[in-house]
């Protein structure tokens, strides 16, 4: 499959994530929305990797190039998962101090 | 015997420093011995230094310290006493005594510590005086040059809590400012051209100065002489300097500090010799100023102004009488005249006193009998400087208008003329104050007294030296030898010796005395019986307001500084740089209040903001070389 393909998508879900981002006002949604970017991003790596490492393999069967790309998939999965705990404990105490997840709630910073 | 050079001015320092610091602490009669005999003790030295100065010659400069030490220039603090310097010492010494002596008792009504201000004031003004005729260079001339005028200052406006006064002693001090420039000028001219400041180097080396170079310095040292000396065009503060004490009037105003300008001339008579445009310009400016003078004062209502311009005018014929060489009769008139002037204005002093410090002429009249020993005593002085004979007054003026003779007709008939003006306007004064019935309140008349014997004797002292002065500088057409001419000659080389027949000096002194016994004449016959009571009218309103010259400066040049000042002070100074200033101040508060706003603490907003920065970023990234050409063509 052509690399475009790879990129719309990628382009497609990182900005579906950065608007969700602006225009959306529940914290779980953007929250989530944090999370398409990444995975955008972890896919379009993924797809690089492939597209690098396909073209090396072909003339050289030990070829290692483009690996590198999906390990650094798997640092962000680590990352992120590490973010979601944090993020959605901040959620929480979000939730229990405003009885809301509505970030334009969170306009303390203002004073 | 040299050290005694050096305690000639420390008697007055002391004197000064004992009563300034202890002025709270110390009697009045203390403070007064301490005054009087400072100036006595240092009277009497000056009268050892005199006659050694006249046996044997003039005293070699006595160096004290290296005061300037530049490299290869060295300005040294030395005295220098000569036949010239040895006179002065001796009219400042001599009269300053009298007049501090006088002071005691006229000053008598003023607290202790001002009293020992105002004799702290008098003996740092001695001190200075005397540094300006000691010094054997011009810049210790200049030190006493400055320290004079700063005593003026002080005591024109020892009186601080008028305001009036205090205007009096600032138009003194700025006056005195502008001519001290010229003679600082000169000094550095002087210094340039020379590289030295002592006296015997500048003037033995004054052949190699160019005739530009002469004339420039001389000029420059006139001005410093005109401030000081109050001649036209910057004679204005000398009656207005009047707002002192009486004494200090007399001491300062009249017969000490205002012919120091004479001195430096008198002192400098071998550079002046060598310019005749600066010569020129002296007589002139010495002839208008005696001639314009003496008019003013016929029309003045205020006994010391009248003394005042009568300075003036005498000053003037002081500069005429240098201007055409003639520097010992100057000088001699500057020894005279300190006599009766110092006498007419202490006289004036004892009738203030006895008036309740009223100035008014008009209001006075018939003292004669009242004050007898002041009405004698003034009238000699009047005597004396209408200039009849054998006062003293006759001779220097004498002098002066034979030389004037010699030198340019027209120059005689002015200062003649003015001659004749003094007689009549001292007359007038002398008439109006003496003579007559009282005129003032019934309270006066009752409270009318004869002044204390401090008074009086320093009166009847000033009043026989008005008498016999001129017996030092009899001319030899009188069958006289003029000791004062042979005494000042080693130090007046370039004294121009006029030849002017017997007959016609005869003459000459003949149409002057003649003149002014005129002039006395019309004006006791006329003021004796009729004083002028009322405010004068038409051509005579001109002299009384002084011919407005103090209106016209007011008008040239007050004025113009006020508006400009006003000018930079609203304008420039407040909407420039105020305005500056401040604006930075409103900008950053008006600009940083406006970027609040974009602080909401909406974090959407500010991800919207980073994700807008980010696709500008994107943009210019991607557009680069675009966005570079554009530059290059927009700014080559």
């Amino acid at each position: 499959m052509p690399i475009q393909y790879y990129i719309y998508l990628a382009l497609a879900l990182f900005s579906i994530g950065v608007i969700g981002v602006l225009v959306r006002r529940n914290a779980i949604i953007v929250f989530m929305c944090i999370e398409l970017m990444l995975n955008a991003v972890n896919l379009l790596l993924v797809a690089f990797s492939k597209m690098h490492h396909g073209v090396a393999f072909a003339t050289d069967k030990t070829s290692t190039v483009g690996i590198d790309g999906q390990l650094f998939v798997f640092f962000i999965m680590v990352v992120a998962a590490a973010e979601v705990s944090v993020g959605l404990a901040i959620i929480v105490m979000l939730y229990r101090n405003t009885h809301s997840v509505d970030v334009n709630f969170l306009n303390r910073l203002k004073n | 015997m040299n050290k005694l050079v050096y305690l000639v001015p420390l008697f007055p320092l002391i004197g000064f420093l004992i009563n300034g610091l202890g002025r709270k602490l110390l009697s009045k009669p203390a403070i007064g011995f301490v005054g009087c005999g400072a100036i006595l003790a240092s009277f009497v030295t000056s009268l050892v230094l005199f006659f050694q100065v006249k046996n044997h010659g003039a005293i070699p400069v006595e160096q004290l310290f290296t005061f300037i030490d530049v490299q290869s220039f060295k300005i040294a603090f030395a005295f220098q006493v000569d036949q010239l310097s040895s006179l002065f010492l001796l009219i400042i010494t001599g009269i300053g005594f009298l007049i501090h002596l006088y002071s005691t008792a006229y000053m008598q009504e003023e607290e202790p510590q001002h009293f020992g201000r105002y004799f702290a004031y008098l003996n740092l003004f001695v001190f200075s005086m005397l540094l300006l005729v000691l010094g054997a260079n011009y810049v210790i001339m200049f030190m006493g040059w400055e320290g004079v005028g700063l005593c003026s200052y002080l005591l024109i406006g020892y009186w601080f809590k008028n305001d009036n006064y205090n205007y009096a002693a600032k138009k003194a001090f700025v006056m005195n400012r502008i001519g001290d420039l010229g003679f600082l000028l000169a000094v550095f001219w002087i210094i340039v051209r020379l590289g030295t400041v002592n006296y015997a180097d500048v003037f033995a080396a004054a052949k190699t100065l160019s005739n530009f170079d002469v004339t420039v310095i001389t000029i420059l040292l006139f001005v410093g002489a005109m401030g000081k000396s109050a001649q036209i065009p910057l004679y204005t503060w000398l009656p207005d300097a009047m707002a002192g004490p009486t004494p200090v009037s007399a001491l300062i105003h009249a017969a000490t500090m205002v012919t120091a300008g004479i001195y430096m001339i008198a002192r400098s008579n071998v550079l002046y010799s060598m310019s005749h445009v600066a010569m020129n310009l002296i007589a002139i400016v010495g002839l208008v100023t005696a001639l314009f003078a003496a008019t003013i004062a016929i029309k003045q209502n205020d006994i010391k102004k009248v003394l005042a311009y009568s300075t003036v005018s005498q000053l003037g014929y002081m500069f005429l009488g240098l201007g055409v060489g003639a520097y010992t009769g100057s000088v001699f008139h500057v020894m005279t005249h300190a006599f009766f002037k110092a006498l007419l204005f202490l006289g004036a002093g004892s009738v203030i006193h006895a008036m309740h410090h009223e100035q008014d002429i008009r209001n006075m009249g018939g003292l004669k009998k009242k004050l007898p020993i002041t009405h004698i005593t003034f009238l000699i002085g009047c005597i004396a400087i209408s200039g009849i004979p054998p006062f003293s007054g006759f001779f220097s003026k004498d002098e002066i208008l034979a030389a004037a003779y010699a030198h340019n007709p027209i120059y005689w008939g002015v200062g003649v003329a003015t001659a004749g003006l003094t007689a009549f306007y001292m007359f007038r004064l002398y008439a109006t104050t003496f003579l007559g019935k009282f005129r003032g309140t019934h309270d006066q008349e009752h409270h009318l007294h004869e002044s204390p014997s401090a008074m009086t004797i320093p009166l009847i002292v000033l009043a026989a030296l008005s008498v016999l002065g001129g017996m030092v500088g009899i001319p030899e057409i009188l069958g006289g030898h003029h000791e004062l001419q042979h005494f000042l000659a080693p130090v007046l080389t370039t004294e121009k010796h006029h030849e002017i027949e017997h007959g016609t000096e005869f003459m000459l002194m003949g149409i002057s005395v003649a003149l002014a016994a005129i002039a006395i004449a019309v004006a006791i016959l006329r003021y004796s019986k009729k004083p002028e009571m009322a405010d004068a009218t038409g051509f005579g309103k001109v002299l009384a307001n002084k011919w407005y010259v103090d209106e016209l400066y007011d008008y040239m040049v007050v004025k113009p500084l006020n508006t400009m000042a006003l000018f930079f002070k609203n304008i420039v100074e407040k909407s420039g740089i105020d305005g500056l200033v401040n604006g930075v101040g409103k900008f950053v508060n008006y600009g940083s209040r406006q970027m609040r706003l974009l602080q909401s603490g909406q974090v959407s907003a500010y991800v919207l903001m980073m994700v807008l920065a980010m696709v500008v970023m994107l943009l210019i990234w991607l557009q680069e070389g675009f966005i570079l050409r554009t530059f290059s063509k927009i700014f080559n």
